[in-house]
Parts: structure tokens; sequence; C-alpha cells
């Protein structure tokens, strides 16, 4: 296939904040990224917020996935989303994944987090919004 | 300066150290969007400045642990750095998982790296078919090294050799006797051997296996590969690697081979691309060629090989495009 007829991959970033080595979800859900035609940059264990957004921006993604059982989503999460801001890539898509009570999850989403996935979500929902994002249509 | 021509604003941008331009050209780049080729065109004369370092060698001895090794060597001679990482696509898919990145320890906020990953995207030989124009566009950004980690699937990850100027082979103890030191393929593209963990039992004889390789024959080139043992848990050999990896440097600029290699591989680059552009233009022409359809049912029903029917396409096409001129 000539190299000027293929679509545009989408290249989404998975990366596990904080103090946190419990990295099972992250890893089947990049690997279902990737199954659904995604490049995925994994960014592993243990990312301060500052690491997570300077890979954002190197590596050019579309859209960032964060996933977190440590429950300092409260500190991290927000920290994150100031940070694109401040490097004027707030546009960035931001899901995230993991141990989240509803009511922190409704702060979140307020707080720009576009969508939060708990335990049980099907592969297809994550993986048909992580496209909806990054295309832009949700 | 009078004579530089204006730079196209992102070409601009890179220059001057905008990482954000230069990750956003790289994608640009990946992706084939004609919005590069103004930016690669502006940017090619301030190219061919630093050495490009590839690193190939087998899944699993420890690439990205060695380059994270020799970026922080490299830092703390206030040098800079900047880093592709090649990770496979999935032939099904098209998808990957780029998981490099997760050997990189660095400050969060050191302007002297950069680091990006990119998918092979269906080339074979260990490199994207853009990891070339990548790499300028590092070299054009600045930085006083270039470093190129490929695919790593094994034996033919040999594309790397179009493109670094130094090419380290990395190895690991007991992957197989002496004669697989002398296949063909990765083992003949080294200028600089590397014996990985060199902390595990048998790395005195996967070195004395390669000095023999080395001392059996004489390269082309004239240059006697260096072998160098190390160790990424605790540091071993990293500065003895750098050291080899200056010296064939250093050898490519005073034996004049670099100047032949640059024309060589420069001469391949504009003929792979000539090739690239009649390939497609070709396909489109042949896929509605009429005769095409014909000739298949005659290779379906084995009245026809389909040697031959290539042969009768080739050059029914001349034939048809005479009238034309």
């Amino acid at each position: 296939m000539p190299r000027a007829a293929k679509e545009t991959p989408i290249r989404v970033l998975i990366a596990k904040p904080g103090l946190d080595g419990h990295d099972r979800g992250a890893k089947v859900v990049a690997r279902a990224l990737r199954d659904a035609g995604m490049e995925v940059i994994y960014a592993g264990l243990r990312q301060t917020p500052e690491e997570i957004v300077r890979a954002a921006l190197e590596e050019d993604v579309d859209l960032i996935g964060l996933s977190i059982l440590s429950g300092a989503h409260m500190a991290l999460f927000p920290r994150i989303l100031t940070l694109l801001k401040k490097e004027k890539a707030g546009n960035i898509p931001v899901f995230a994944g993991g141990i989240i009570p509803d009511e922190d999850a409704r702060r979140l989403k307020k707080a720009g987090i576009r969508a939060i996935f708990g335990p049980g979500t099907s592969l297809e929902e994550i993986v048909t919004t992580a496209r909806q994002l990054a295309r832009g249509s949700a | 300066m009078t004579r530089a021509p204006a730079l196209p604003a992102a070409a601009r941008a890179i220059v001057s150290g905008d990482r954000r331009a230069l990750a956003r050209v790289i994608s640009a780049v990946e992706n084939d969007d004609p919005a590069s080729v103004p930016i690669l065109r502006a940017l090619y004369p301030r190219t061919g400045r630093v050495p490009v370092i590839g690193f190939t060698g087998p899944l699993g001895v420890g690439k990205s642990s060695l380059i994270n090794a020799l970026v922080a060597h490299l830092r703390a001679r206030g040098e800079t750095v900047g880093i592709l990482a090649v990770d496979p696509s999935s032939p099904f898919s098209g998808g990957s998982v780029l998981g490099d990145r997760i050997r990189l320890e660095r400050k969060a906020d050191d302007p002297g790296v950069f680091f990006r990953s990119m998918a092979s995207r269906g080339e074979s030989g260990g490199v994207a078919a853009t990891t070339r124009e990548a790499a300028r566009l590092l070299d054009a950004a600045g930085f006083d090294h270039v470093l190129i980690e490929t695919v790593g699937s094994g034996q033919v990850d040999v594309a790397i050799q179009e493109i670094a100027s130094t090419s380290v082979v990395v190895l690991v103890p007991h992957l197989g006797d002496e004669i697989q030191t002398l296949k063909a393929g990765m083992f003949e593209i080294a200028d600089v051997f590397c014996v990985n963990k060199a902390d595990l039992p048998g790395a005195d004889v996967a070195k004395r296996d390669l000095a023999d390789l080395v001392t059996l024959g004489m390269r082309r080139d004239g240059w006697a590969p260096a072998i160098v043992t190390t160790s990424t848990t605790d540091g071993t050999g990293i500065d003895e690697l750098w050291s080899a990896i200056a010296a064939h440097e250093q050898y490519l600029v005073q034996s004049g081979v670099r100047e032949r290699q640059e024309r060589r591989r420069l001469t391949h680059e504009i003929v792979g691309l000539v090739r690239e552009r009649v390939g497609i233009e070709l396909t489109a022409e042949l896929e509605e060629d009429p005769k095409l359809r014909r000739l298949i049912d005659q290779v379906v029903d084995r009245s026809m090989d389909p040697r031959t029917a290539a042969t009768r396409l080739y050059e029914g096409r001349g034939s048809r495009r005479r009238p034309d001129r």
C-alpha cells in the first residue's frame, strides 16, 4: 500500500501517575488500544505530572490516558490538567481509569477529565470513547 | 547572513529550540503530511552536522537501558541528546505499543534531552520509513548527538546502517555459538559490538567469539569493529562504549570514509524516493489495465504462469503509452 494512502494512526499516551505499582489495568487498556490500531506510548509506572506532560508533548499525542489505584487522583489529575494548560496543550483530551469514587469522578469531570472508567468497564467502551475523544467527536 | 533564505515559521521554531514545534513536525513527517516538505527542504542545509548513532540487536538485550546510561553520561558532560526509539507496528491492526520510554530517567525539566517513540509502520528493516527525516529534524534542532534505537526484532535489523554514521550492535552472553557470528545481516553492519549484561556469566566467551569474527576478515572500509562489554546495572563499560563510538566517528572523518558513505546513502535515498513514486503510479495504472483482468483468468486456470503474465503486462504498458507522446 502506498504510504500516502493510509489513515493517520491515533497516538495515545498511557501513564500511571504517582506511587502506585499496579499496572495490570493500564497494560490491558494499552493492548486493547493497540489492537484498535492506535500507537500507544506506554510511559510506565510512578510518573510525576511533569514527566507525563513532558512525554505527551514530545510524543505529540492526540490523547492521554491515566490509570490510578492509589487514591491520589484528586491531587495528581488536576495538577496534570493545570500543567497541560500552562504548556498551551489544554486541548489534548485526558481520560482516566482506576478506583475513583463517584463523588470524586464528578469533580474531576468538572475539572476537565473527559471520561472516567471504573472497574468492570468493557474494553470496547474504552476503545470507542478513546477514539471519539482523539478525533474530537466526543 | 544575507544569502540565507527566510525559514518557514515551523522551521524557525525548531532551530530556535521550540520542542513542541519539533514534536509536531516529526508527526507531520511520520504522517507524510505535505506540509512537512517545505520545512524539511528549508532545514536540510542545517543537517549532516552531528553523528547519528544507531543501536540495534535482538529483543531484550538492553538497548533502551544502554541508551539511558549513555544519555546520563553525555548530560554529565553538558552535551545534549535527541533520541528516536522505534518499535514495531502490528501487521494486523496497524497499532503498536511503544515502550522504550519507560527506561528513560532524566529530570522532567531538562531541555537537553528529547525522546521520541516511533512506530515502524510497515517497514521491516528495523526503522520506520521516516526515521531518517526525523533524525534530520533532531540534527537541525541543534542536539549535539542523535541516537536511534531500532525495533530489535533480530537478524535483519540492518536498515539503520543507511541512516546512522556509527552502528552499535548490542548483544548479550549466550545468544549462540560462534557460527551465529558468521551469518549474514546484523553482524556485518557493526562498527561497535557491545556485549551488554556483562555481569552475567559467559560475557568473556561472547567477547572472544566476536574478537575472532573481527580478526577473520578486513572490512571494505578498513575499520576493525571495536568490542566493548557493558552492564547498565552497575555502569560498567559505559565510558568505554562512548569512547569506541567516538573513535569510529573520528575514523570516518580522517579516512575519508564519511564522505563516500554520505554520497552512497544520499544516492540510495534519492533513487528510493523516485522508485516509491514510480511504484505508486505504476500500481494505480496497472490496477486499471483491462489486460490485467484477462491475464488473471489465464493465470488462475493455470494456462499461463505469473511471470509470463507480468512480462506481457509490462511490455503492453510501453506500447499503450507510445501514442500519447
